[in-house]
């Protein structure tokens, strides 16, 4: 069991969905990165999905890819991210942290020393985008060995010839993405999701969580109604890329988080 | 591992796309159906006679091949050693070698019913490629273009719109090559239904790099058909060299060879301002390491973070921070023998290669040019070297004027100072 089991078990006791939140590690700075992590779960976030930097984010907008852009130029590496993380933990030991990113920096550090370093920081969870299934032999069962979720992403064309493919080594929960297409793109329409959260359903048990496209409370709540959770990303980044203050960041956090629970 | 697999070095990739410990398929889930099912096409069009018919006949009436093979008579005798033969792919429709893989895939396209063709371009060469073939054919074309390379160069993007492409000046990133590759695996996965992506070089996730690899090796076929006219039946090449950015007409001119082991094989990356820790350059092997980007894994121009470094060449054509994962093991193998050329060699061989053959190169084998220069003279009189002359130096013309400090305006064509 990792924190995220946990999580979703708590969540499925109390009826509630579950409200997932993507910020960029190291943006727009540490300090202020650090300060928005620590405030997430006060502000209704059920599971920390945390970013680390890519210079080439091929599946991201220009939203995260420009958060991603500030964090380097502030100097963000792997090594500061799990800092952020493990400093985060000091505080907090329930609330799951998933890293999401993509592969090239963890191989870079080496597959064995990173999953050492990720679970002594406290980490639960990676989503690594440029890895399917076909790739799993590359850190996907090296993690599970090591005690941390692999989370999968399933989308509009993993068909259900190919789902059990994906499914397959899949732990924590599964990612649908609701649009074909990058993050921060277009609204998924929850009348599209729901059949396909119930497609996914019923070849696992694990939770389902949509993401891609979710910008407002009111899409927050509609899509949390037809899956297992919602998650943001693109809309947080870019409030923290306009420069609001830590406050109002959290402010417009828990208004998702809020449409979320009110599933 | 099969007997055949370690006996030849022609039966690459493997069924999970890889080369050794490089390639692969390193995508988004979006993405991967719609490799497989590239896959799956490519592995039937590979078999059937038809496709390999509309290839030839488009080869021969539309390209121009085959290119001829050249004995470029005064570079030998003034280089004073190997005999220096030129494979002409320059005088291809649109003035490279691009061309040869852009017909497979938009045939290929077109066999699987995409209406839809996207591209990436650095120099544009490969862009003008695109938007040929697909105006031919009446499919819509649109090409990704770093907004550095947009206006470095002009007249290429000038060509493509006027074959009727939408060209995109990308801005994310740096607005380079690889910036240009992310946008338009961007573009694939939000349209995935009707397009096509028409990848310019043997990188990317497999199938791309045998595939690509595949279309290009009619240049190595070519020249094996072609040497025996100037140096008998069974005449093989002693040496075989080309220029690499990407390597795709690197492993076009290579990977018919693979298995003769009495041919040298000498890929040459762009050196830039020489290969040292500043990374003024694009010399993957020569000074990189492996790591994954775009689809598969091979050396790359990183930091120790694993952050992708952007490169540097006077070439736009050779200005990408990867290298093909084939190449990546041709080197780890010792098959293949890895060497660079910084901007100012390469600016020599071009002025060479004018004044001695009447023939303006395109900056990409100007670096293969370069290092015949340094290799010929050290070889015997019957040593046959055999360079891909992969492309046409019109392009690159205002470029050279400029560090040559020749004034493009002065109409009296004085040099400036």
């Amino acid at each position: 069991m990792t924190r995220i089991d946990d999580k979703f078990a708590e969540l499925t006791a109390a009826g509630k969905k579950a409200f997932v939140a993507y910020v960029m590690a190291g943006d727009p700075d540490y300090d202020t990165s650090l300060e928005i992590v620590k405030g997430l779960p006060g502000a209704g976030v059920d599971i920390i999905e945390l970013g680390l930097p890519f210079t080439d984010p091929m599946a991201d907008g220009p939203t995260i890819q420009l958060a991603g852009g500030r964090a380097l130029d502030g100097g963000m590496t792997l090594q500061k991210t799990l800092d952020l993380a493990a400093e985060f933990r000091k505080d907090d030991d329930t609330t799951p942290i998933v890293l999401m990113g993509y592969y090239n920096p963890i191989y870079s550090r080496g597959v064995d020393k990173f999953l050492a370093d990720a679970r002594e920081a406290g980490i639960d969870g990676l989503i690594v985008v440029d890895l399917p299934p076909e790739e799993d032999e590359e850190l996907c069962i090296p993690a599970q060995k090591a005690g941390l979720n692999f989370i999968r992403l399933a989308t509009p064309t993993t068909d259900d010839k190919r789902l059990p493919k994906v499914l397959t080594n899949t732990s924590g929960f599964v990612y649908y993405v609701s649009i074909t297409g990058i993050t921060g793109a277009a609204e998924a329409e929850a009348g599209d999701v729901g059949p396909e959260v119930a497609r996914i359903k019923a070849q696992t048990d694990l939770p389902v969580i949509v993401g891609f496209g979710i910008k407002t409370p009111e899409r927050s709540e509609a899509i949390a109604k037809v899956a297992d959770g919602a998650v943001v990303g693109s809309a947080i980044v870019s409030e923290i890329g306009n420069g609001e203050s830590v406050s109002d960041v959290l402010a417009f956090v828990k208004s998702l988080a809020d449409g979320a629970h009110r599933a | 591992m099969t007997d055949d697999l370690f006996n030849s070095f022609m039966n690459g990739p493997d069924e999970k796309g890889r080369f050794g410990n490089y390639g692969g398929r390193f995508v988004s889930e979006t993405l991967m159906p719609l490799i497989l099912d590239l896959e799956a096409e490519y592995e039937k069009a590979k078999d059937d006679p038809t496709f390999w018919a509309e290839m030839d006949d488009l080869w021969k009436h539309y390209v121009g091949r085959p290119s001829p093979l050249y004995f470029a008579e005064r570079v030998t005798e003034t280089l004073g050693g190997a005999k220096v033969y030129m494979k002409r792919d320059e005088l291809n429709h649109t003035g490279a070698h691009k061309i040869n893989n852009v017909l497979g895939q938009i045939i290929l396209a077109r066999r699987m019913g995409k209406t839809r063709i996207i591209a990436e371009t650095g120099a544009g060469q490969h862009g003008v490629a695109t938007a040929t073939v697909c105006a031919k054919f009446g499919l819509q074309c649109v090409v990704y273009m770093g907004a550095h390379d947009v206006q470095r160069q002009a007249p290429n993007v000038f060509r493509m719109r006027l074959l009727g492409a939408q060209v995109i000046p990308v801005t994310s990133g740096r607005g380079t090559l690889k910036d240009a590759m992310n946008d338009a695996l961007r573009d694939w996965v939000t349209n995935v239904r009707d397009t096509f992506y028409c990848i310019g070089t043997v990188a990317g996730p497999h199938p791309y790099p045998a595939m690509v690899r595949d279309f290009q090796s009619i240049i190595g076929k070519e020249v094996k058909d072609q040497l025996p006219e100037f140096e008998g039946d069974g005449a093989l090449p002693d040496t075989v060299i080309a220029a690499i950015g990407g390597g795709s007409n690197a492993m076009g001119l290579f990977y018919p060879f693979l298995d003769d082991t009495s041919v040298n094989i000498i890929g040459v990356e762009a050196g830039g301002k020489g290969v040292n820790e500043k990374m003024e350059h694009c010399a993957s092997l020569t000074g990189g390491r492996p790591g994954v980007l775009h689809g598969n894994r091979t050396y790359l121009l990183q930091d120790d973070d694993g952050q992708i470094l952007e490169g540097y060449s006077i070439s736009a054509g050779l200005d990408y921070p990867g290298i093909g994962p084939e190449h990546s093991w041709l080197n780890d193998t010792g098959r293949a023998q890895y060497v660079s050329i910084t901007d100012k060699e390469a600016l020599e061989a071009f002025q060479f290669l004018c004044a001695q053959e009447g023939i303006i190169p395109a900056l990409e084998p100007s670096h293969a040019m370069a290092h015949v220069m340094k290799l010929a003279p050290t070889l015997p009189r019957d040593h046959v070297i055999v360079m891909n002359l992969c492309g046409r130096g019109d392009k690159d013309v205002q470029t050279v004027a400029r560090y040559l400090g020749f004034d493009m305006s002065d109409t009296e064509g004085r040099a400036a100072d």
